[in-house]
């Protein structure tokens, strides 16, 4: 069909002139990439949110210790990281049509992102059974600490992580389904997954300084 | 200019004058999708359609719809403005709690208030222009098969029924016979007790009372939910929506098809699109936080020290003006989502009527961006009273008067369009000027409103509601009525009745300055928005008059609407046959095989773009317009075997048989 379409000498020079892509991507590139600025603007209408409330409130709890917290946290991110990192590698394997290798580096991918699930949902758990952390109150142990802290801690880190963690799922999930079809796929397609998964990672280079290191405890007590 | 220094297709001139539709030089790896061949079964081709056409007249019907609904709920609320305490029987019938014994509660009317701005604003302002006639004619006048994601494209569609389907479930969730109070309404969606009808906290939905349920009164309980709910489905569908015409509008223009030739309507569905784009999401995760202080227990909305019935609330920490900063930064947006499509309407049907090209494109497109990016930087205004700093507010102020440029530099071209125009007063024409002059109305209130010193003394009172109206209401519906006339032969193949255009043109417009120019004199007197009932304040019963003669123009401007609907009805069915070309206008809807379009709108064959949209009166011309498609001289002769194109000859030159024989 390409040979067909460069048979007539071309009507118009330049790329914005019609008949062609002008970024040179497909639609469905294209879409993921408006997807990702608008989803891009849900995430920043909730971190912009959670910064509203926090310079406007009497005090903000700090409750992340560097050990074990920030190195727990840091470990995920470094999950996250990593899994970047293999669907570069996927992308690449995929470009040089090796669909094998692309599967592979694919899996990995999800596998990172299946890591930082399970260690952030053993996160959360940690924090609503062990310290008592909900989504509308503060524990008490915090409030003894921070006595005008603002239970909207808990509800902000829940709110944005819980959105955070449904994306990484669903990427998870969108990238199990190019694997399993990789045969059917073209190289776009898994370039369009791993945009989305970048993406998800993006957001994450967010939310951690924003959510965990701007509430480290530098003298927790005991020490 | 492109024409001048662009190499020729030999076989661009035989007409029609089309390329193949394989000449998309990535279809090896993107197949067209045009490939699925057009739908037979009854359900597939009208129901769960995914051609961009049947999805945009199935928008355009369901925003009809809502518009009746949305009227209707406006004239309940004149009635019961105008005679306070009056008996309506019809009214019991409908709705036995709002109106027992066929009288309004207060409740009732502030529902009805809620009920009619979040119809009206998401599924009529926004579902028409841009889901309606966006979908239907940007994909036919960029010159391509169908949107990008046709499945996305019925995808958002239904998701948008789905949206009023919840949205109308709100007004009857509680105190209804069927559905109310079962255990579902009352623990699922928090409703139960509250025995009103729908929810009261207006399309602006302001928390707390709306953060809270329904233990902050009557109409915050299930119904709000149901309310809120509607309106974050409403969200994913507008962006589903809004990333299909970017992409359409960007990937798929045909050969020849520069930016600088769309049509102003493509520029403002495009314009639309982005602002959509960007502005749903934020109120989509305002909307999911609103849910989850209603019914997670967090606070985000809610401040600390509220108290109802005698009892302090648990919650703290959150804030109200929080709501208000994240809803207007999708709210003035959305004001633009709702008017742009009505000035590129207006824009292409001046020009066409006008047998004049527009005055100004270039000016109109970037006036066009212009306002919509200003767009996202004056939310603020909104909040003047929210005890912003005063230096916030005069940069708001600023802001806000400076969208009044590009607004004056689209009304002097409109003007500039018509001036020593031999103007034809069709029906389509007659809206779109009523649009240019609802616009000039209502915008230059729009400038008293910007100033934060007076708007301080007027806000929330009748000199705003007649402000936004006038502006973002009418005006945009007026773009619909004129889209409606202009566009009707193309997607129904028939002509509507042009006696009862005019007829339905002149009571609506002199009724809807009739309900709006009174309403300015009440709000300066200081009659306030959202009451139900003005009976108990004495400085107000001097307006009596008024408030009768804006309700007797809200009375004959909805009847008016009754001529539309039949003329609409009636002209699908038996109006006079349409001709390909009815207005003798000049871009691609225009030359499509058939009327209405084949389903892959040009039948296999995507038409090549010689010039700009609007080339009326072009001098030495046969006729009085030039099509899109209409090749110029200098490349005849190329395809005559003269040689090679002469360059130079701009748009002078005409074929003389360019446009292929639509008439």
């Amino acid at each position: 069909m390409s040979t067909h379409a460069h048979a007539a000498e071309p009507l118009v020079a330049d790329d914005w002139s019609g008949g062609t892509f002008p970024y040179h991507i497909g639609h469905r590139k294209l879409g993921m990439w408006l997807f990702i600025v608008s989803d891009a603007l849900t995430f920043s209408a909730l971190l912009i949110g959670y910064s509203y409330v926090r310079v406007s409130s009497d005090a903000w709890p700090a409750p992340f210790a560097f050990y074990p917290s920030i190195i727990f946290s840091t470990v995920m991110t470094l999950c996250l990281l990593a899994s970047s990192f293999t669907m570069v590698m996927a992308v690449s394997a995929s470009a040089r049509r090796d669909r094998r290798r692309a599967r592979r580096w694919i899996g990995a991918t999800m596998l990172g992102g299946l890591t930082f699930l399970a260690l952030h949902i053993y996160e959360w758990l940690h924090l609503i059974n062990d310290y008592g952390l909900k989504p509308f109150s503060l524990p008490a142990e915090w409030l003894a600490r921070w006595p005008q802290a603002s239970p909207l801690f808990g509800a902000t880190f829940f709110a944005i992580t819980g959105l955070h963690m449904f994306h990484v799922l669903t990427g998870v999930i969108y990238l199990g389904y190019i694997a399993l079809r990789i045969r059917r796929k073209t190289h776009e397609d898994v370039e369009i997954s791993g945009l989305y998964w970048h993406f998800v990672d993006l957001v994450w280079m967010f939310v951690f300084p924003m959510i965990y290191l701007l509430s480290v405890d530098f003298h927790p007590p005991g020490h | 200019m492109e024409e001048a220094t662009t190499p020729i297709e030999p076989s661009a001139a035989t007409a029609p004058q089309v390329v193949a539709a394989e000449a998309d030089p990535h279809a090896g790896a993107h197949p067209p999708h045009g490939h699925h061949g057009p739908p037979t079964g009854f359900i597939r081709k009208y129901i769960f359609s995914i051609d961009h056409k049947v999805i945009g007249i199935q928008y355009l019907l369901l925003a009809i719809f809502a518009a009746f609904v949305g009227m209707f709920m406006s004239v309940l609320m004149r009635l019961n403005l105008t005679w306070p305490g009056r008996k309506w029987t019809i009214l019991e019938t409908i709705f036995p709690l709002g109106a027992p014994g066929g009288v309004m509660t207060p409740e009732f009317y502030l529902s009805l208030v809620t009920m009619h701005g979040t119809i009206m604003v998401f599924f009529v302002l926004t579902t028409a222009p841009q889901g309606g006639f966006g979908n239907y004619f940007l994909p036919i006048q960029v010159g391509a098969e169908d949107m990008a994601f046709p499945v996305l494209n019925m995808l958002s569609f239904w998701v948008t029924l789905v949206g009023l389907v919840v949205l109308i479930a709100a007004i009857f969730v509680e105190g209804s016979t069927i559905i109310g109070n079962t255990d579902f309404v009352n623990n699922f969606l928090g409703g139960g007790g509250t025995g009103t009808l729908g929810p009261i906290g207006g399309w602006t939905g302001y928390p707390p009372l709306s953060a809270l349920g329904k233990i902050a009164g009557p109409g915050q309980g299930a119904g709000a939910t149901l309310w809120i709910t509607s309106i974050a489905i409403f969200c994913v569908a507008s962006l589903l929506g809004a990333l299909n015409f970017i992409t359409t509008l960007l990937n798929m223009r045909t050969r020849g098809m520069t930016l600088m030739r769309m049509p102003l309507t493509c520029w403002s569905w495009f314009t639309t699109a982005i602002l959509a784009l960007l502005a749903f999401p934020v109120l989509l995760a305002a909307g999911v936080l609103l849910l989850l202080d209603r019914h997670a227990g967090t606070s985000f909305f809610i401040p600390g020290g509220l108290v109802f019935s005698d009892a302090v609330l648990a919650n703290k920490g959150g804030s109200p003006i929080l709501w208000q900063h994240l809803f207007w930064f999708f709210g003035h947006p959305e004001v633009y989502i709702a008017i742009l499509p009505g000035m590129g309407a207006t824009s292409h049907i001046l020009s066409t009527f006008a047998r004049k090209p527009v005055f100004g494109y270039r000016a109109m497109v970037f006036a066009m961006f212009a306002i919509g990016l200003l767009g996202f930087f004056v939310w603020g205004h909104h909040m003047f009273i929210s005890g912003m700093d005063p230096r916030t507010s005069i940069a708001f102020s600023v802001l806000t008067l400076s969208i009044g440029v590009p607004s004056a530099i689209k009304t002097f071209n409109w003007l500039g369009t018509l001036w020593g125009a031999k103007i034809r007063f069709t029906s389509p024409m007659m809206f779109a000027i009523g649009f240019v002059s609802l616009f000039v109305a209502g915008g230059i209130t729009g400038l008293v409103l910007g100033q934060t010193s007076l708007d301080l003394f007027i806000h929330d009172g009748y000199f705003v509601l007649a402000h936004f109206h006038l502006v973002m209401g009418v005006a945009a519906i007026f773009g619909m009525f004129a889209g409606v006339y202009f566009w009707f032969p193309k997607m129904f193949g028939r002509m509507m009745s042009e006696r009862l255009g005019q007829l339905h043109f002149w009571p609506t417009f002199i009724g809807v300055y009739g309900i709006f120019v009174p309403m300015h004199i009440m709000g300066i007197v200081g009659m306030p928005r959202r009451y139900a009932s003005f009976q108990e304040y004495d400085f107000l019963r001097p307006l009596d008059p008024l408030v009768l003669l804006v309700t007797v123009a809200a009375i004959v401007t909805a009847a008016a609407q009754f001529i539309f609907l039949f003329n609409f009805i009636w002209s699908i069915f038996k109006g006079e046959r349409a001709s390909g070309n009815p207005w003798e206008a000049t871009t691609l809807e225009w030359v499509t095989p058939t009327t209405p379009p084949p389903h892959d709108n040009f039948g296999g064959h995507l038409p090549t773009v010689y010039r700009g949209p609007y080339e009326f009166a072009v001098p030495d011309a046969p006729e009085d317009y030039i099509l899109q498609t209409t090749p110029d001289a200098g490349e005849e002769n190329v395809a005559a075997g003269a040689g090679h194109a002469t360059a130079g000859q701009g748009v002078q030159g005409s074929s003389g048989n360019g446009h292929n024989g639509q008439h």
